[in-house]
């Protein structure tokens, strides 16, 4: 009997060549977003490469200057290129939130997981732990470890990362929960595969994709938290652009020259609002993949 | 007397030896749901031959779904033991475990669910061979090629493509496959066709039947529609809230069946036939929570001929005719009982 | 002129039919491209008369009745004729809609634990209904909510009126689910495959309580199922649905003794037969049902049918008969002399 029938392709790029005809879940916004996403990292990365102005050089006769020639952006109070900021600020800001939800990934992910996986336990040893960090106030618990430890963005990373953790436990377990039990699972252990085997071949790509998800969500999240304590002076130290930092300059030229405030504003704005739209469809788009009955 | 040999003997080509390839002893399944137990499984004792298919029917609480996934050890019973080919499989554990289960598989209900929705077919189907130390790539090729041919699929076609592009006639198929690979001797089938199209079903149970052939294996074929288990069953087994109450060959069964609630479940069977008559069917009510079975034989609050001795006295599986073994003081059909017996 | 409407012309005025449709189609929007699940279906019914809908999955049966229901999901299209108890429903406003839902046309699902609200409990799910459609006052309401379960034969049904789903088993909230739907006094009431999450046993006794009550109330019932022991001593006329198309309508009896269309002997020849031998091989249909985002011009059966020939590939053939027997095919069986 042959089958007759089969014609849903399921490569990628078939994928993507139907998302070009019009499928609603990859619209023309993911798109954009994708660009946006892929021109900051790109700028971020290749920083030093661009032409552009030092970030830290101060030309003290042009100061607060609009637009022109050589400051395309501009310059903030203290002379200082804005765009070439804006492109320096956004490689911290990007390193501490795609690092920080990565260790939350690595970490709660795989508690999760775990937690899910061997129920027990594990399990409730994990939950109390996560409940225990879910209890401290994150702000708070933030700035007493910078006060601490040091206010530099290697900490910053890790004080940020860490409290992402159980936020990454929870998504990880439920995800866990919902596919340890399905038939696929049993069969594997029916065949004699070993648990590690199931952990790694037959859970994992069923989890990775709801995780991957929701770890975009978190770097959307981080960009906003990490510019909100830079934005009060408590996160990147200065003189290390960072938009929330930029912001926080800003606040004292918003009559003469509100821009030095809102170009980073901006950033920001379209840089969370992108990865949000990336996550979310990446989301809507595996749920259904998960093979719904 | 003929009638009744031949009704327990396979089909020629089939091995049959005496020695039976899967013993139950006494298995008693139970877990725990909201602080209290649920009874499962409570004391299930029969043998299967090699070459045989035992049919196993029952309606949903009765443990059967649990009885499965205790014969092949994805669920730890109580007490009790599982033997197959002589090996106490409950006593097994780890590697050795791992390695028996290469010589007894099972196929579930909802084929769809039972292959991983992120690996192709190619991978899956070899999966078995992979975990049994296969290292050849070309011969793994091989043998899925082979065995997907056998369940009537084009590798071609099948072999890059995921689980969610087939139908759930066609899952099926491949989840045979995927229990064929490495040439079994036992398949528990937990109700392999009941999740599938009625025109689809009777395509996969010709072809279980034709694979029970091909490879000599010993089928437990697990459903809730009699007329199914009849198709493919040499003997049959009835089972009501976690008990074993008849079990019988086939046609032993369908003619004269022994225990009131095989007549209940024969009796309740739809026909596609106008002109049968429609029985008023008495209403029996619901079966019990398998939470709080009652006392002494369970099927009695559902029993027309309940009496005294039935919530007493839990009645043991007695042989009332050649090989019909009923648990029931007050047996329908057959002769007096003749005292236990093992089946 | 279509099915319904040459009938119309032939009935007496007594006899038109509490439903009616015609030419019914809905389409559905998916991945693929557009999926047409129910492909011009004309049928209809007269008061106090049961139609059995035989299907499998993919044949439409479930879309068809939601269809004559108005609950169609988001994005579908519906296209032809309506007719219930004289009004055309697409025509209704959705606050007409809405008083006849529940009312003179009720609805059972197939999945009980699904269909009824898990936090409310069974006695306000059913009051609800009665004081909606029926405004009653809320003593009347309770008083007769009891008599409704007792009718369906749930025991103690005072007690059980406070209790909530997950206290009752499947068949318990099927039975609720029927009471629900009889409240009202409906003129018809479609079963969706209303047993098929039961057991066999569980399943015979609704079978029998809905063939009793649809006897009582002179109600219309369409039962829809896959099941074709189901239908073969419960219902008045069958319909055989195939690939969103009916193929075969006739009488119960006529349809299991003298069927036409082969898809419908093969149907029936598929299930095992409890009289048979054990081991007997199954007549399976070959093949799969086709694929609703891809119609072929001929008839949808044609690559499974034993009795193709080249007009089955080349164009569909017309539900058409004398009437009382209408099937589909361009290569009928013979009728037995």
């Amino acid at each position: 009997m042959r089958l007759s029938e089969i014609a849903v392709p399921n490569t990628l790029l078939a994928r993507v060549a139907e998302a070009w005809a019009g499928v609603p879940a990859f619209g023309w916004l993911f798109w954009l977003a994708l660009a946006w996403i892929g021109m900051i990292v790109f700028a971020a990365g290749a920083a030093d490469l661009l032409p552009l102005p030092s970030p830290t050089d101060m030309d003290m006769l042009a100061r607060r200057a609009p637009s022109s020639f050589e400051h395309w952006l501009g310059t903030d109070r203290l002379g200082r290129d804005m765009l070439s900021r804006l492109v320096h600020g956004a490689r911290i800001s990007l390193t501490v939130a795609i690092l920080a939800p990565l260790i939350g990934l690595l970490i709660g992910g795989a508690l999760g997981i775990l937690a899910g996986y061997f129920r027990g336990q594990l399990e409730t040893l994990v939950v109390a732990g996560v409940d225990v960090l879910l209890a401290f106030p994150p702000l708070v618990l933030a700035l007493a470890v910078m006060a601490y430890l040091g206010q530099t963005v290697a900490n910053l990373t890790y004080i940020i990362g860490v409290l992402s953790i159980p936020a990454f436990t929870r998504v990880a377990r439920a995800a866990t929960l919902s596919i340890a039990k399905r038939e696929f699972i049993l069969a594997a252990r029916a065949m004699g595969a070993t648990e590690l085997r199931i952990l790694l071949r037959e859970l994992l790509p069923n989890v990775i994709l709801p995780l991957l998800a929701f770890f975009l969500l978190g770097v959307a999240v981080t960009i906003v938290v990490e510019g909100a304590l830079s934005f009060l002076g408590l996160g990147v130290p200065p003189p290390a652009p960072s938009w929330g930092g930029m912001i926080g300059e800003g606040r004292e030229s918003l009559e003469m020259a509100p821009r030095i405030a809102l170009l980073p504003a901006l950033f920001m704005f379209l840089t969370v609002l992108s990865f949000n739209v990336v996550g979310d469809t990446l989301r809507a788009h595996t749920d259904p993949r998960q093979g719904a009955a | 007397m003929t009638d009744l040999v031949s009704d327990s003997a396979p089909r020629a080509g089939t091995r049959v030896d005496a020695q039976p390839l899967l013993r139950v002893d006494d298995l008693v399944v139970e877990y725990a749901l909201r602080g209290k137990t649920v009874h499962a499984v409570s004391g299930v004792s029969f043998a299967l031959r090699r070459g045989e298919t035992l049919g196993l029917v029952g309606e949903s609480g009765c443990g059967k779904s649990t009885l499965a996934r205790a014969l092949v050890k994805l669920t730890l019973p109580r007490s009790g033991r599982v033997l197959f080919d002589g090996i106490d499989l409950t006593a097994l554990s780890g590697p050795d475990l791992r390695a028996l289960r290469q010589r007894f598989q099972i196929i579930f209900q909802d084929p769809i669910a039972s292959l991983n929705p992120r690996r192709r077919v190619a991978d899956l189907i070899a999966e078995p061979l992979r975990i049994a130390g296969v290292t050849d790539a070309a011969e793994r090729q091989r043998r899925v090629i082979d065995v997907l041919a056998a369940v009537g699929l084009d590798a071609e076609l099948a072999l890059p493509r995921f689980a969610h592009e087939f139908s759930g006639g066609q899952c099926q198929r491949l989840c045979i496959a995927r229990a064929l690979i490495l040439e079994p001797e036992l398949i528990v089938c937990d109700e392999p066709v009941s999740a599938l199209d009625v025109s689809i079903r009777a395509q996969i149970i010709n072809l279980l039947e034709a694979m029970k052939a091909r490879y000599g294996l010993t089928l437990l074929f697990i459903a809730h529609d009699l007329a199914v288990v009849k198709a493919v069953s040499d003997r049959v087994a009835v089972m009501y809230l976690g008990k074993l109450v008849e079990i019988a060959p086939t046609n032993r069964l369908f003619r004269g069946a022994g225990h009131p609630y095989t007549a209940l479940l024969l009796q309740a069977i739809p026909r596609p036939d106008p002109e049968a008559p429609v029985p008023e069917h008495v209403p029996v009510g619901e079966p019990p929570s398998p939470l709080a079975p009652p006392s002494g034989c369970r099927f009695r609050t559902r029993c027309q001929r309940a009496a005294p001795r039935c919530r007493a006295e839990e009645p043991a599986l007695q042989e009332i005719a050649p090989n019909q073994f009923v648990a029931c003081h007050f047996p329908l059909a057959g002769d007096a009982p003749r005292g236990e017996a093992v089946p | 002129m279509g099915l319904a409407s040459q009938r119309a012309a032939r009935a007496t005025p007594e006899e038109t039919p509490l439903l009616a449709l015609e030419d019914v189609a809905v389409e559905l929007p998916s991945l693929r491209g557009v999926l047409r699940a129910v492909d011009g279906v004309s049928l209809e019914l007269k008061a106090g008369r049961t139609l059995g809908i035989v299907g499998e999955s993919g044949s439409g049966k479930t879309m068809l009745s939601r269809a004559v229901a108005q609950l169609l999901p988001r994005g579908a299209k519906l296209s032809g004729r309506v007719a219930f108890d004289g009004q055309i429903l697409s025509e209704l406003t959705p606050e007409a809609l809405r008083r006849l839902r529940g009312r003179a046309l009720a609805f059972i699902f197939q999945d009980p634990m699904t269909s009824l609200n898990p936090v409310l409990s069974i006695g306000s799910q059913l009051i609800e209904t009665l004081r909606e459609h029926l405004r009653l006052d809320t003593l009347s309401a309770q008083r007769r909510a009891t008599e409704l379960l007792g009718e369906v034969g749930i025991p103690s049904p005072e007690q059980r009126l406070k209790q909530y789903p997950h206290e009752f088993s499947g068949g318990m909230r099927q039975r609720v689910a029927i009471a629900i739907a009889l409240s009202c006094e409906p003129k018809l009431l479609i079963a969706d495959e209303p047993t098929t999450a039961l057991d066999v046993t569980v399943q015979a006794q609704i079978l029998d309580l809905l063939a009793r009550e649809q006897r009582r109330r002179h109600m219309a019932m369409i039962l829809i199922t896959h099941d074709l022991g189901v239908v073969a001593g419960r219902t008045d006329e069958v319909a055989v649905m195939y690939a969103g198309r009916v193929v075969e309508r006739a009488p119960t009896r006529r349809l299991f003794k003298a069927m036409r269309m082969p898809y419908t002997e093969a149907l029936i020849a598929a299930i095992p037969e409890l009289e048979a031998p054990p081991h007997t091989p199954l007549k399976a249909i070959t093949g799969l049902p086709p694929d609703p985002t891809r119609r072929s011009p001929g008839c949808a059966f044609a690559p499974r049918c034993p009795r193709v020939g080249e007009r089955c590939l080349a164009a569909a053939p017309p539900l058409a008969g004398d009437g009382v027997h209408d099937f589909a095919c361009w290569n009928p069986l013979r009728p037995p002399a």
